[in-house]
């Protein structure tokens, strides 16, 4: 396997200076490049295709392929035009929860039924972060942000079962901790004929530590916020496990674990994490759950939760096959020409 | 496709034979009247070509596609009315941008909004030319026949390409659905955009005199950097004051500096006119039976008939005004190319205007009236 630097020196045409520290988009290119890498495909096929927003970026300026950078929320209706004339093209379309799911939702879902031979990757970092971290079709409900200042009165897409329903012949739904998956995810999509969609969540240290209420040290928030996206979602054919639970605390966090710590004993270990939805929580863990939660009838604690509530599901969805768009349109052709 | 030779036909009809002779390979559209017979005509004749049709979601997607393909190297077209036109806006000033060569058909209808939905008029005039954000250029051309309709359709692919712009074909609603003879030539003459010369390309920048540069395709190898951000010639984005002002000069001047070889004005009995009327499209038809009906009546009238709208033929205004006692603008609209020549002219001669609102053509009646009133 190539390193960093060998994947950059073949694939990437500048450094990466347009993101801000810590922002999930250059994993999300790194796992790209390493699955093209891995595919062994010719960069001169590959044409990567963008909207406006942070994860149109992505490709453009950084992609040593063709790329085109286009209007916000049109990148699949671009995209379509180049694949439809020329259908040898490789086409990868960037796009955000904004940019693909809010101003582009049509597209996309048109785009998903015609089964057209691209692949769509969608970064969702629950907000607008360009613009100043406003309202997104994916925002949490009660989240505060630039335009919630009391909190997100609208509740979110679930985009993946989204794109699912409309018609993709290949869906699934990572995060910037499941590189591995992701990677593997992506080869995957782009040898689907058809459309094939993949939802990565991802980690924006500079608008989700207000949306989401993550309060750290800006060195230490890209890593809080990775952890807490790998704490907020379940793979969707693994184990479940039943041997955590977590505690909503009340009051300061880590004199709340204190108090948690104390009444748990020698029956499970508690530490503190973040959660996309319940928050900054003790995650207990212990062999009899029953037992441990019988301790923790203490004010520090406000409620208990199993371990999957509010937590997404991710993995793979779809996988299925039937007629592409362009296969389609050469069939019209055929008949047109009375070829058969 | 039609063989060379005369046919009865539809305006509409006429103008997807046109793109189709003049190499359209792509059409992306969205159904709305009166333009619907290209997108359907597009629909039976292109999968026969070997071209691709694609009914889109909206008119958003329609022009997104038609630009996606022509960077793939497809000679594109879209087809809509006054409604489609303006949501096209945004990808419109885009395609200026990244000088995309496409033509957009607007078979233009009686608005605001949906107003008379299958009436003609002559309401874009403006949209066309400003409808987009920031500055631009363009390429406008309106038909007044079936015929034109053929003949301008090539034209406006051929100036696409010339020029790497999108082009505007201003047809009507009338002149959309007029029935009427079409030749149909043996041979016509097609231009093709500059394709790289070389192993390298500076896609976004050129020394030649034209202002145009080469244009590449996706797949080539060249690993362009297509943006509608400010951007460098070899396509980098960079929104630094002189890369932004470099760029936005030259889309601007290629097409400003090349208007005389654009151009393209009928004059009809205008050698020794005294009222001059100029009109366009389906308003030019009654327009040039008023100035023959006064000329019988011994009133030295004349017609200056736009087949070019922008640029602006300012030239011929100003040489009209300086011979003519009067100027009657005639259009279907309340008033939009009157003022171009007022700004152009104004003070060098009278200037009166004719409009007609309500999805029908002035009469002619109503026009000889006006110059008869100039000539007294």
């Amino acid at each position: 396997m190539k390193n960093l630097g060998q994947l950059k020196a073949d694939y990437i045409v500048q450094n990466l200076n347009a993101f801000c520290p810590g922002c999930g988009n250059g994993i999300i290119l790194n796992c790209f490049v390493r699955a093209v890498d891995d595919l062994g495909w010719n960069v001169n096929d590959i044409l990567c295709v963008s909207g406006i927003g942070c994860s149109s970026w992505i490709p453009s300026p950084h992609f040593r392929g063709d790329t085109l950078h286009t209007t916000h929320g049109r990148a699949l209706a671009f995209a379509t035009g180049a694949k439809v004339f020329n259908p040898s093209l490789k086409t990868v379309v960037f796009t955000g929860d904004g940019d693909g799911a809010g101003i582009g939702g049509n597209h996309l879902i048109h785009a998903a039924r015609r089964n057209i031979g691209l692949t769509c990757i969608l970064v969702n970092n629950f907000n607008y972060a360009m613009t100043g971290g406003q309202i997104a079709p994916t925002t949490l409900h009660d989240s505060k942000t630039s335009t919630s200042p009391y909190g997100n009165p609208e509740q979110p897409f679930d985009i993946a079962k989204l794109v699912a329903a409309a018609g993709a012949t290949y869906v699934a739904k990572w995060t910037t901790n499941h590189v591995l998956e992701l990677t593997r995810s992506i080869k995957e999509a782009m040898q689907n004929p058809g459309f094939s969609f993949i939802e990565v969540l991802s980690q924006c240290p500079t608008q989700q530590r207000n949306i989401l209420g993550v309060r750290a040290p800006p060195q230490e928030l890209p890593s809080r916020l990775l952890d807490m996206l790998a704490e907020s979602t379940y793979i969707n054919d693994g184990e479940e496990k039943r041997s955590y639970i977590y505690t909503v605390l009340a009051g300061e966090p880590t004199s709340a674990l204190k108090a948690v710590e104390k009444a748990l004993g020698d029956s499970g270990k508690a530490q503190l994490v973040d959660h996309l939805t319940l928050g900054r929580v003790a995650r207990v863990e212990a062999t009899d759950i029953e037992a441990a939660k019988a301790r923790l009838g203490i004010p520090e604690v406000k409620r208990i939760t199993d371990s999957r509530e509010g937590k997404q599901e991710i993995g793979v969805f779809v996988r299925k096959q039937r007629l592409e768009y362009t296969e389609a349109l050469r069939e019209v052709g055929r008949r047109a020409r009375g070829e058969q | 496709m039609l063989k060379p030779g005369k046919h009865l036909v539809l305006g509409n009809i006429a103008c997807a034979e046109g793109a189709l002779r003049a190499g359209c390979r792509l059409f992306a559209g969205y159904p709305i009247t009166p333009a619907n017979e290209i997108t359907e005509y597009m629909s039976n004749e292109l999968p026969k070509a070997n071209g691709s049709f694609l009914q889109m979601e909206d008119e958003i997607a329609s022009i997104a596609a038609c630009i996606g393909g022509s960077w793939a190297g497809a000679k594109a077209m879209t087809a809509t009315s006054g409604p489609g036109f303006s949501l096209m806006q945004e990808n419109l000033s885009y395609a200026h941008m990244t000088e995309t060569p496409l033509v957009v058909v607007d078979v233009q209808r009686s608005g605001p909004s949906t107003g008379q939905s299958t009436d003609a008029s002559q309401q874009d005039f403006y949209q066309a030319r400003y409808g987009a954000h920031g500055d631009y250029e363009i390429i406008a051309l309106s038909p007044w026949s079936a015929q034109e309709m053929f003949d301008l359709t090539i034209r406006a692919f051929n100036l696409a390409e010339q020029y790497r712009t999108p082009v505007y074909f201003l047809a009507d609603g009338m002149i959309g659905h007029i029935r009427e003879e079409l030749a149909v030539p043996e041979n016509i003459d097609v231009i093709n955009r500059k394709a790289p010369s070389g192993p390298s390309v500076t896609p976004f920048g050129t020394d030649d005199p034209s202002l145009v540069p080469e244009m590449p395709k996706f797949g080539q190898g060249y690993r362009l950097q297509v943006t509608g951000s400010s951007h460098r010639p070899n396509g980098v984005r960079d929104s630094s004051p002189k890369v932004h002002g470099d760029i936005i000069r030259r889309i601007m001047k290629k097409i400003a500096q090349a208007e005389p070889k654009i151009r393209d004005v009928a004059k009809l009995n205008l050698d020794d006119a005294k009222i001059g009327v100029i009109s366009f499209g389906a308003s030019a038809r009654p327009s040039y039976g008023a100035v023959k009906k006064t000329r019988e009546e011994g009133i030295k009238a004349g017609l200056l008939r736009l087949k070019t709208l922008w640029p602006l033929p300012e030239e011929e205004f100003t040489k009209l005004a300086n011979q003519v006692d009067a100027i009657l603008v005639v259009e279907m609209n309340a008033g939009k190319l009157v003022r171009e020549v007022q700004r152009v002219a104004c003070g060098e001669t009278k200037i009166a205007s004719l409009t007609r609102l309500g999805g029908v053509t002035p009469t002619q009646g109503d026009i000889a009236q006006e110059i008869r009133r100039l000539a007294q």
